[in-house]
């Protein structure tokens, strides 16, 4: 159902201090969440704010995402863990017209992660980023996981999810074959599982050029699982932008990123566990891509774009073959 | 095979039309246009390249799994012999022949990814 959101966010606005809203435009378009941008107005300066709601009702039984109320939760969770956050303003209510959603603050940055790892403006502040987000996962990983409801997975549960859903796509890749077969054979010792982000990577944050991550945003893949997994994903090379040769999204080194996790209060994590999650990060993303492409091929979708993500999949099976090779 | 013109000159032309009129669309179809450029560009490079490729790739396999077979029927193979585990990434020659064959796939989908190299 069509919803008029302009309208909806107008009526609300008493209830977030206001008295009505002016520019609300839709910044986003995925397939499932919409994004917009509103100010909230009446209430001395006009006040910038971001709406964030599910467009295509969430199925609890097929669907990674957590709810709107659990990212809620952990947003200012996440606060209060000294991690930097879009605050949260409101967690919406049915009356309220949006659907499920919630609104959090404006934070000003750049979001675009080829910017962050090649414009001249992120020049001086580029070499802290790995450690910064070091600091950042420490602090996300204190979260108590009973903060929200959240699923749990580790490394064992993520391969067999994957490769359930590889085998049921019909596709035939000797790489992922063999990618999934070595990192069965290689799971990590266990470890205490933590809260994760779940998307922590270039693109999903708020850069401001003078002080580096002003928010971490899109916290819809969040679970409970291992802890060097957030920091894995983060280096996996298809956030990296071109700049493979910077391994920590394409801006910073693992070192920095490992010494910054430890400064922050996070738990000693070896480079190969690391190495380990972002090869797994590498098979993860190439079989969403092989299934954006089967929601294409089935006739779900009719985009021209998800044919083509079907020709990312060769991006992964490099990376992982070099990874293979170098020995992980 | 008609050749006044060859198909790779039609896809190139129909690519320079859509980058010709992208400033004239709104944010998504615009963007939507510069993915479809890059679709058209793949094809244009798997009719020069695919068919070199996939006979390397067809002769490659064949030394791997020593039997002769189309490529079809190769890949098929292999995925099965490493799914049962009598293939892992010390069988020697292994990672050789699924390097040469994702470099040229990779030269085909995106030429200009930097994949990651050596720690």
């Amino acid at each position: 159902m069509e919803v008029d959101i302009p309208s909806a966010l107008a009526a609300l606005a008493p209830k977030l201090g206001g008295t009505g809203v002016e520019k609300a435009q839709r910044l986003t378009g995925g397939a499932s969440m919409e994004t917009w941008a509103f100010n909230l107005i009446g209430a001395g300066e006009p006040r910038p704010l971001i709406l964030r709601r599910r467009a295509v009702p969430l199925d609890p039984e097929t669907s990674r995402s957590a709810s709107m109320a659990a990212e809620a939760a952990l947003i200012e969770a996440a606060g209060h863990a000294g991690a930097p956050v879009a605050p949260l303003v409101r967690l919406c209510e049915p009356e309220d017209g949006v659907g499920e959603g919630h609104i959090t603050g404006f934070v000003a940055g750049e979001t675009l992660g080829r910017k962050i790892v090649a414009d001249p403006r992120f020049d001086g502040v580029r070499p802290h980023l790995a450690r910064q987000c070091g600091q950042i996962l420490a602090r996300i990983h204190t979260i108590p996981t009973g903060a929200a409801t959240l699923t749990t997975a580790d490394a064992q549960g993520e391969l067999d999810r994957y490769e359930a859903i590889y085998r049921a796509s019909g596709a035939e890749r000797p790489i992922l074959e063999l990618a999934l077969q070595h990192l069965r054979r290689n799971l990590p010792p266990p470890m205490p599982n933590v809260a994760l982000h779940g998307d922590f990577r270039n693109g999903n944050m708020m850069f401001d050029p003078d002080h580096g991550v002003a928010a971490v945003l899109d916290w819809e893949l969040a679970h409970v699982g291992d802890p060097a997994e957030d920091l894995g994903w983060l280096c996996v090379n298809s956030w990296r932008f071109g700049r493979s040769d910077r391994p920590v999204g394409g801006f910073g080194d693992y070192q920095d990123l490992l010494e910054g996790y430890i400064e922050a209060g996070g738990a000693e994590i070896p480079l190969s566990r690391v190495l380990f999650w972002q090869a797994l990060g590498s098979l993860k993303w190439g079989i969403m891509c092989l299934m954006m492409y089967s929601s294409y091929a089935t006739g779900a979708t009719n985009s021209v774009e998800r044919p083509m993500i079907g020709r990312r999949v060769s991006e992964t099976e490099i990376d992982l073959v070099n990874l293979l090779e170098a020995g992980l | 095979m008609i050749e006044h013109p060859r198909a790779d000159e039609l896809i190139e032309a129909v690519a320079g039309w859509v980058e010709s009129i992208r400033p004239q669309l709104n944010p998504r179809d615009a963007f939507l246009s510069r993915v479809a450029v890059n679709a058209l560009n793949a094809v244009k490079r798997e009719l020069i390249q695919g068919p070199a490729a996939e006979a390397a790739a067809r002769s490659r396999l064949s030394a791997l799994l020593g039997m002769e077979a189309d490529l079809g029927t190769l890949n098929a193979e292999l995925c099965e012999r490493l799914r049962r585990g009598e293939m892992n990434v010390a069988t020697p020659g292994l990672l050789t022949a699924l390097k040469a064959g994702i470099e040229d796939q990779i030269a085909i989908d995106q030429p200009t990814y930097v994949s990651v190299g050596r720690r």
